[in-house]
């Protein structure tokens, strides 16, 4: 099939950026999504021209390195994958497909549709573990059954890939999604009972200093997570949130 | 120079304790005046940079990825093995061990090998302890399951996301050494050379790849935890970002190069579609536990399939060649991954591959439906004479299971594989081979270690699944940290390592030449054009079989590729801004004089084991044949070009286990 692609063009954080068109031919349906943009990247060089910059590793779903946001979805129109994991099935001969960055203030614009998102890591350092010393020295890890309920719950959190589609796809930009995941995955085990007032007040604090807006229950970001991380996360920080600031 | 394994004296099981009470140790005062740079923040080298930290070293940590969390380690589904025994059903260190020798076909180091299996309940220990959330019994316990090439249940796992939590886990423990300020990581940086002063290795020269920013960063140790070299071959399960490019620059600077040839080639990935395909999906080994493979065992059967006229479901049960299960009894589907991958070729290569290529093969769960649907029917008092319910009942269990997988394939491959049995071809997967270093993980250079699956130490010449994310975590955590010491403690007075030196600056303008050669070439074929044609050379003359006619053209090809790559490449656009071909191009030069290297090797290797399978090597029923003669670590040692590499051999002894024929009948 055939299409054309406006992708945003930016060379750099201080340029301003714009649109570009892009005519692609014979498309393979079979492709992915990052594939097409191989075989444009491929003829641009060939041209002599700048490829199209875009962040990508594994390619199959779980590195959270990719990062398109594609005709207004992080993602683009299919459910529950990452970028990588699109294919050109998705799409019909003649398509006009617009490719952006992930927008949000707390994501600058590295380059073309690379953006920064180091600002997950420094929430994560602020509080996302629990600190016990790797030296080997613990206890039997059956020495402490858990529910397995909680123990899938828990699961289904740690399955964020801390992509930022949630963070792309809210209207304020938030990433309470994010930020909740990673503390009801502690919150949900007694190994992380221990530091549960610190983890959620830091963690907080450092998403607020990094520009994160607030959640107004829209729910967009978890339509659009790839890994399908549950709205209840955000709750359960919530009232995690709540009982910290109560203990002070 | 010599190659000493450094293998401690003593009984095999008292080896690790008693290297641990006899080395030197660096006092907790001294370890804040010593700096280690750790390269690499995937298992291996993000639970070392942490635990480092934590041990008072001051550590600078590197990664190409725009996080540490993004290390291809993430990658790995299946499972992480650990002698714990928690199944009663007869595992022990010892078995871990055995098990681990004789399915690297007797080509690994006996007493890495078993220290590997001693450290390896305590992982378990402290993921549990971090919090890495592993599947569960209902009675709140940890659960097992099975992998290849062994009999007993000693894998732990996260449904098919393990190496993501266990990464997440070691990215949990590094996350709270940067917060305390003991980590400094470098994101988005790329290491490009090893410095070398005095002998010893005081530090890197790296690329801002963001910037393009060359950097000098020194330190009293540098380690590198930089993953396997499986994307030589273009087309692998490896992350597109995954490269030898530190592995190889450490290997100029003088450390040895073990066992290149020894490449592990996957059983169950997804067939390659089409000429644009730009990486290969692996389907984890776990699925082996309930999945079924199979070819039709009649020719017309396999035309009818090809030409769209029959499915797969619609073939008789006795019209099935389930041919693991034929050929392999005792082990059946559950047969290593070299056996099992030779065993696919075997069947398509005879005509029997099952899509329009003819390479694929089934991998089938209806067989598991019903055993696990019938399971629930009875629990929950169901009727389990209703197909159609208990059916629907087992694909329920086996979506708990391995759903995210199910969910991978569906949307590759646009077939539903609840419906229809899955599709699959071997893909090349992991290297064996690595980096040589001795029993305290340091390489033929003082004061540079190597880690993980970039060494080649523990998994001679074929892997056993769920033992990568083992091998990696139980050097991060529990080996390097100890045995870095030794070698520190002479350090404790050196001071601060200058960046200004002939050595830094000489790393630093070799660096330079190569960029600006490569931006300033414009030549008329992209960095792709010549990887892809590697991979081609690479996968037609050094993949699943071998034979030394071949491997010589290999070499030539090769050699030849490289020389045009350096004429003819273009790489767009400048060193001084995010350049994703100019990185690219880095990295794959590398790859041509490394499978160059790789050929020789395979050539020099006059044998078969395991996933080096040379075709001259076989037994009457086509199984691998081992020669004794062989029974060595092939390390070489750089000389300019890669045919000038000089042979080093490490003689493996085993002393605890008898070498016998490898047998999974």
């Amino acid at each position: 099939m055939n299409l054309t692609l406006k992708i945003w063009r930016q060379k750099n954080a201080n340029d301003k950026g714009k649109m570009v068109d892009y005519p692609v031919t014979d498309v393979s349906p079979d492709m992915s999504f990052l594939e097409m943009l191989d075989v444009l990247n491929e003829s641009l060089v060939q041209k002599n021209e700048e490829p199209v910059a875009f962040d990508h590793d594994c390619r199959e779903g779980i590195c959270g390195m990719c990062s398109l946001y594609i005709n207004g979805e992080a993602h683009g129109p299919d459910r529950g994958i990452t970028t990588c994991q699109l294919h050109m099935r998705m799409f019909k001969d003649g398509d006009t497909i617009t490719i952006e960055p992930f927008r949000a203030t707390a994501f600058p614009v590295i380059k073309d549709l690379v953006v920064d998102r180091s600002a997950f890591d420094r929430i994560q350092h602020a509080g996302g573990f629990i600190s016990v010393n790797t030296s080997g020295n613990t206890i039997d890890a059956n020495a402490i059954p858990i529910n397995k309920h909680d123990a899938d719950e828990s699961f289904e959190a740690a399955m964020c890939i801390g992509c930022g589609a949630c963070v792309a796809s809210c209207k304020n930009s938030s990433a309470m999604l994010f930020v909740g995941a990673k503390v009801s995955q502690f919150a949900l085990l007694p190994q992380g009972q221990v530091e549960a007032t610190d983890r959620v007040l830091n963690m907080v604090k450092q998403m607020d200093e990094e520009g994160f807006g607030n959640c107004t229950n829209t729910g967009a970001c978890e339509v659009e997570c790839p890994k399908g991380i549950s709205l209840e996360n955000i709750a359960r920080m919530n009232r995690e949130y709540l009982k910290a600031s109560l203990k002070g | 120079m010599a190659l000493d394994s450094k293998i401690p004296k003593g009984p095999l099981a008292d080896k690790w304790t008693n290297h641990k009470n006899n080395i030197n140790l660096v006092n907790p005062a001294n370890k804040r005046l010593i700096d280690v740079i750790v390269v690499g923040t995937g298992l291996a080298g993000g639970s070392a940079a942490a635990t480092l930290a934590e041990l008072g070293y001051n550590v600078k940590a590197f990664c190409f990825q725009d996080s540490p969390r993004r290390a291809h380690s993430i990658a790995a589904q299946g499972g992480i093995n650990a002698a714990k025994n928690y199944q009663g059903d007869g595992d022990s260190t010892y078995r871990l061990f055995y098990d681990t020798v004789k399915g690297g076909d007797y080509r690994s180091r006996e007493a890495n090998v078993y220290r590997l299996a001693e450290v390896s309940a305590n992982i378990i220990d402290q993921c549990v302890a971090q919090g890495v959330p592993f599947a569960r019994e209902y009675g709140g316990l940890l659960d097992n399951r099975s992998f290849g090439g062994v009999l007993v249940s000693r894998t732990f796992y996260a449904a098919g996301q393990t190496g993501q939590q266990l990464l997440l886990g070691a990215y949990s423990a590094l996350n709270r050494q940067i917060g305390r300020g003991k980590v400094k990581m470098y994101n988005r940086h790329e290491m490009l050379d090893v410095v070398v002063v005095d002998g010893k290795a005081r530090g890197i020269i790296t690329r801002n790849l963001v910037t393009g920013e060359i950097e000098r960063h020194s330190a009293h140790a540098v380690v590198l935890g930089t993953g396997g070299y499986g994307n030589v071959f273009f087309l692998s399960t490896n992350a597109m970002g995954s490269n030898v490019t530190a592995a190889w620059k450490a290997h100029k600077r003088g450390a040895y190069f073990a066992n290149p040839c020894y490449t592990q080639i996957h059983p169950t990935c997804i067939p390659v579609s089409g000429d644009h395909q730009s990486k290969l999906t692996l389907m984890s080994e776990s699925l082996r536990n309930d999945g079924r493979i199979w070819v039709p065992k009649h020719k017309k059967d396999v035309e009818a399939i090809r030409a769209g006229q029959l499915k797969p479901t619609q073939i008789a049960e006795e019209d099935r060649d389930y041919y693991l299960e034929r050929r392999y009894p005792a082990f059946g589907n559950l047969v290593p991954r070299d056996v099992a991958s030779r065993a696919a070729k075997e069947r398509c290569d005879a005509g029997y591959g099952v899509n329009a290529t003819g390479e694929a093969v089934y991998l089938d769960f209806a067989a598991a439906f019903m055993r696990y649907g019938k399971e629930v029917a009875h629990v929950r008092g169901l009727d389990e004479n209703d197909d159609a319910l208990v059916k629907k009942l087992g694909q329920e269990v086996v979506k708990t299971k391995y759903g995210n997988l199910f969910q991978m394939y569906e949307k590759i491959v646009d077939q539903n594989p609840y419906e229809t049995p899955m599709m699959i071809y071997p893909a090349v997967h992991y290297t064996m081979g690595g980096i040589w270093v001795d029993y305290n993980l340091q390489t033929t250079v003082p004061g540079l270690y190597c880690i993980g699956e970039a060494n080649f130490s523990d998994h001679g010449a074929n892997r056993l699944g769920a033992s990568a994310l083992m091998q990696g975590l139980a050097d991060g955590y529990f080996v390097l940290p100890y045995t870095i010491g030794d070698y520190l403690a002479d350090d404790i007075r050196t001071g601060p390592i200058s960046t200004d030196s002939p050595e830094f600056d000489e790393a630093e303008k070799s660096v330079r030449k190569n960029i600006e050669h490569l931006i300033n070439n414009n030549g008329t074929h992209s960095v792709d054009h010549f990887h892809k044609r590697l991979g081609k050379i690479m996968w037609n003359k050094c993949g699943m079989a071998r034979n030394a006619e071949d491997l010589k053209s290999a070499i030539n090809e090769i050699a030849e590729l490289r020389a045009e790559f350096w004429k003819d490449v273009r790489v767009p656009g400048t060193n001084d801004e995010f350049n994703e071909e100019l990185a690219k191009a880095l990295r794959v030069a590398d790859f041509l004089e490394l499978g160059e290297l790789f050929a020789k090797d395979a050539l020099l290797r006059e044998e078969s084991a395991g996933g080096h399978f040379r075709e001259e090597y076989q037994t009457a029923e086509g199984e691998a044949m081992r020669i004794k003669e062989f029974q060595y670590v092939a390390a070489w040692e750089y000389k300019g070009e890669p045919k000038d590499a000089v042979l080093h051999k490490e003689d493996l002894v085993y002393e605890n286990i008898e070498v016998k024929e490898r047998s999974y009948k």
